[in-house]
């Protein structure tokens, strides 16, 4: 057990916690910050993807001891009212079935766009690739993405 | 003008009642039919007039839903208001839907599965809604006294416009409640619809986008701990012994101790399904805790049954598809002699190893055990089922056990099977605690309940004139007999033969996603292309000459036939022409293939061309007749996820075994269709009919590996024998 001061959402917030703990389960089980989802704990599905300052992370292989200073935003904090473009975006395109995995499609998007605001489609697809969608919902990730790029404002 | 009855001999689909806090409740039975024939009223069931909805107007004007159904993703929580504010005459957005919680003595059926959700709540979905309306004006008439026929509805408002008057809903439900439901009601025209058909955004997407806690994995509860389980490695393996004592002193684990869900004299129903009885179960205070305490564990475990590879199911099916079944599934005609007269005779088998459901969020509960209550909550398809297994398990009276369902991370048949809530009861009751159970993706996926293994053998002879005249399909599967005996080609052929067989396996096996369909369709509708290229036919056009059989002269008794030719020649014309498929140039791709399932048709044509040896998917043309499309929007998007799930899985996907154990545990090693893969566009084409709803969750899945591997043939000049196509060499078999 150690503590740990870290930036979440813009708060700073101190949790006790055995320094290996992922902050995936940092999140979920000790700030009950639930909206980011645990789909595989081996860094293959995406579910649990974060921004580790402006990069897409995926929380359950980032233990709470490698976090440091830097900010962690989750789903929760990417914009008060559910309004990001990516997010409208989202909405517009009707993506989700079950939902599960959108955090995290979010989340990788909205860190993608914001290091390529003008992307392809094979960039798109690439930068995507990581997160799976079992619902399949991929063309409607893809449409929504392009969409939020067009806005200019992502 | 349709007219719909709201009782039977005395029996009412509809009970109304002043609701708590003022307004209007309205019960009424999710199973109600539309003009039964007097044949069927006899027949009736008493549980279909069993209330199990509620609409409730209240003087606020607000309406609700309290809707019987759970969601998983199939939209069915959009859906539903929709069909109310149609008959009711309101903006569809002042309706809310709410998850009920289970109460079998006012629910029946409680369980999304099937493709059967819109299906069955159509006609009482209308009946309550157009009843509601129908009461409202009655009561408006009272109030204005005026003729109740001179009084329109619009959006939630009445109005008499000779005398200029209006008033909201809510002004009058409190009068409405107290008079006496109407023997019938009218509908309105599909033709006079405006909600029904046009497209509406999920009212869950707002909370999905913002990460809120929608999931049973999300529950959070004053005093709750976490739990997981530990189970056998290998099917054919049970527990002996664990170390559970050393891996208490680890931090934040509260215990450890084997459990049985399932005691002496429990009575389990059949959605306990692969339910493991013995278990290891790591109760904790975080999951992370948890996780570590699993890998410190040492369990031994003792062999009871065979250990079984795959090759030894493999073996196994083949042998099986080399045995006559005792008794044929179906048998027109004589297909010995007519194979032995045929110019042209061809046979090819097809096979797909088990697959996992692998549903994105895996498998979890909550349960809050105490001497007096049971509360159990979670993503369940099932919950009146897993009552009746908790009642068993605990001994305690049904109406001490509460079950709650929250939203799913996936279903695919997958949470029909609810031994995962007994589970966490029975971890709970020795607690004393409330716990939330947690499947790792390890746990989920070696558990079992898989989609069987399966093996299919087709044999076909032509004439001289390329015209199919014998058909024979005997088929295998693990804990499953694969084949549909009345499905096409069945009732087009002159001579024709079907066999099932049926091989014994300790690995459990469940629905997943259209049993059985998900596979015999692609294999089935890859052998067709095949055998109209041997009749040197276009593949459409072979297929629509046996439709035109089965219209004109079918074989056997045409209500057997588990089809109507009409309606599958009509997909198949749709997607013919909408693909451009007789203009068909030569550098493209294309395959086609359709299919019937869950009272739906599909035909869908991909167009690909090969990426080194994967192949690209440009376009998937899909053409379905399900009747009324309610929300145009979410029925794509059930397509959509349905044919790239179809896609991936026959391409990618697969769950062996060696001695038992599962070979792939996790997403590293079982690989999922991903962004990359998926076709890049999909255009779904509806026929517009008036046929009352039918399923959509599932049948655009079935056919779409028959269209892959017919295209993929057209792309590489290898035919797809053996799914998962990219990593199984083809052999022809
Ligand atoms: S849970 Fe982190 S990548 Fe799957
Ligand atoms: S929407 Fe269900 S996993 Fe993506």
């Amino acid at each position: 057990m150690a503590k740990f001061n870290v930036n979440i959402n813009g708060k700073q917030r101190e949790i006790e916690v055995d320094p290996t703990t992922p902050m995936l389960w940092v999140l979920r089980d000790h700030l009950k910050l639930v909206g980011t989802k645990y789909g595989c704990g081996v860094a293959q599905c995406g579910a649990c993807t974060v921004h580790l300052g402006d990069n897409a992370v995926r929380s359950c292989q980032l233990p709470i001891s490698a976090v440091g200073d830097k900010e962690i935003t989750t789903i929760e904090g990417l914009s008060e009212h559910g309004d990001h473009p990516v997010q409208k975006a989202w909405i517009e395109e009707d993506v989700y079935q079950c939902g599960y995995c959108q955090a995290g499609q979010i989340m990788n998007a909205t860190a993608f766009l914001k290091s390529n605001p003008n992307p392809t489609e094979g960039e798109i697809e690439a930068a995507m690739h990581g997160n799976i969608c079992r619902c399949g919902t991929y063309t409607r990730i893809k449409k929504a993405i392009q969409s939020a790029a067009n806005s200019k404002i992502a | 003008m349709t007219k719909i009855k709201t009782q039977y001999n005395r029996r009412s689909f509809l009970k109304v009642s002043t609701a708590a806090g003022g307004g209007m409740l309205l019960g009424f039975s999710w199973l109600a039919s539309c003009s039964p024939t007097p044949e069927q009223i006899r027949k009736m069931p008493d549980t279909w007039f069993d209330i199990n909805g509620f609409l409730k107007i209240g003087d606020n004007g607000l309406v609700t839903i309290m809707s019987p159904n759970p969601e998983i993703g199939q939209n069915v929580k959009t859906a539903m208001p929709m069909i109310i504010a149609e008959e009711l005459d309101i903006d569809w957005n002042e309706v809310l839907v709410e998850q009920a919680p289970l109460n079998t003595d006012i629910f029946t059926r409680q369980l999304a599965g099937g493709s059967q959700s819109i299906r069955q709540g159509w006609q009482s979905l209308r009946m309550a809604g157009a009843t509601a309306r129908h009461m409202l004006v009655m009561a408006a008439a009272k109030v204005w006294q005026v003729p109740h026929n001179e009084i329109t509805t619009a959006l939630g408002t009445l109005y008499h416009k000779a005398s200029d008057k209006s008033m909201g809903y809510g002004e009058v439900a409190g009068a409405a409640s107290k008079l006496t439901v109407p023997e019938e009601v009218v509908l309105k025209e599909p033709k006079d619809f405006n909600i029904i058909g046009s497209s509406r955004l999920n009212v869950d997407g707002p909370d999905i986008i913002q990460g809120k806690p929608l999931f049973g994995l999300d529950i959070q509860e004053e005093g709750m701990l976490t739990a997981m389980i530990v189970h056998p490695p290998a099917f054919g393996m049970k527990y002996k012994a664990a170390n559970t004592k050393e891996i208490l002193s680890m931090p934040g684990i509260r215990d450890a101790f084997p459990i049985n869900i399932y005691p002496e004299g429990a009575q389990k129903q059949w959605s306990d399904g692969g339910g493991i009885a013995e278990l290891v179960a790591i109760v904790g205070e975080t999951t992370w805790q948890c996780m570590q305490a699993k890998k410190a564990l040492k369990v031994e475990w003792e062999q009871v049954s065979t250990l079984e590879s795959s090759s030894d199911h493999e073996e196994a099916l083949t042998k099986l598809l080399n045995t006559p079944s005792k008794v044929a599934a179906r048998k027109d005609g004589n297909v010995n002699k007519a194979f032995a007269n045929a110019n042209k005779v061809i046979e090819r088998t097809y096979s797909a190893p088990f697959l996992a459901h692998n549903t994105m969020e895996p498998m979890n509960f909550f349960a809050n055990i105490t001497a007096e209550k049971a509360i159990l909550k979670g993503p369940i398809q099932t919950p009146e089922f897993l009552e009746k297994t908790i009642e068993s398990v605990l001994d305690m009276p049904i109406e001490h056990i509460d079950i709650q369902m929250t939203r799913m991370g996936g279903g695919f048949g997958r949470r029909l099977y609810g031994h995962f809530g007994v589970e966490a009861a029975v971890i709970s009751k020795k607690m004393q605690a409330p716990i939330k159970l947690v499947y790792s993706r390890e746990d989920d996926m070696t558990q079992g309940t898989y989609r069987p293994a399966y093996k299919v053998r087709y044999k076909a002879g032509l004439d001289a004139e390329g015209k199919l005249i014998a058909w024979h399909v005997i088929g295998a599967g693990t804990n499953d007999d694969l084949v549909f005996e009345n499905r096409f080609p069945a009732g087009a052929v002159d001579n024709y033969l079907a066999e099932k067989h049926r091989l014994e396996s300790n690995i459990t096996t469940g629905a997943w996603r259209a049993p059985r369909s998900n596979f015999i369709a692609g294999a089935e509708q890859s052998f067709i292309d095949e055998v109209a290229e041997l009749a040197g036919k276009d593949p459409i056009d072979f297929r629509l000459e046996l439709f035109d059989r089965a219209i004109n002269d079918p074989v056997g008794d045409p209500k057997t036939n588990d089809y109507d030719p009409k309606r599958f020649a009509g997909v198949l014309q749709l997607a013919r022409e909408k693909s451009g498929w007789s203009s068909n140039k030569t550098n493209r791709s294309l395959g086609v293939s359709a299919y019937y399932c869950h009272n739906s048709y599909v035909a869908e044509i991909i167009d690909l061309e090969m990426d080194g040896n994967m192949p690209k998917i440009n376009k998937v043309w899909c053409a379905v007749d399900c009747g009324i499309v309610i929300n145009p929007l979410s029925a794509r998007n059930q397509i959509e996820g349905g044919i790239i799930d179809g896609i991936g899985h026959a391409t990618y996907s697969a769950l062996s075994f060696e001695n038992g154990k599962p070979e792939q545990q996790n997403f590293d090693t079982y690989q999922l269709i991903r962004q990359k893969q998926a076709p890049k566009e999909i255009e779904t084409f509806f026929v517009d009919n008036g046929i009352d709803p039918t399923g959509l969750g599932e049948p655009s899945l079935p056919p779409i590996s028959g269209a892959l591997a017919n295209a993929l043939y057209k792309a590489t000049g290898t035919r797809y024998y053996r799914q998962p196509f990219i990593s199984e060499r083809q052999v022809i078999g």
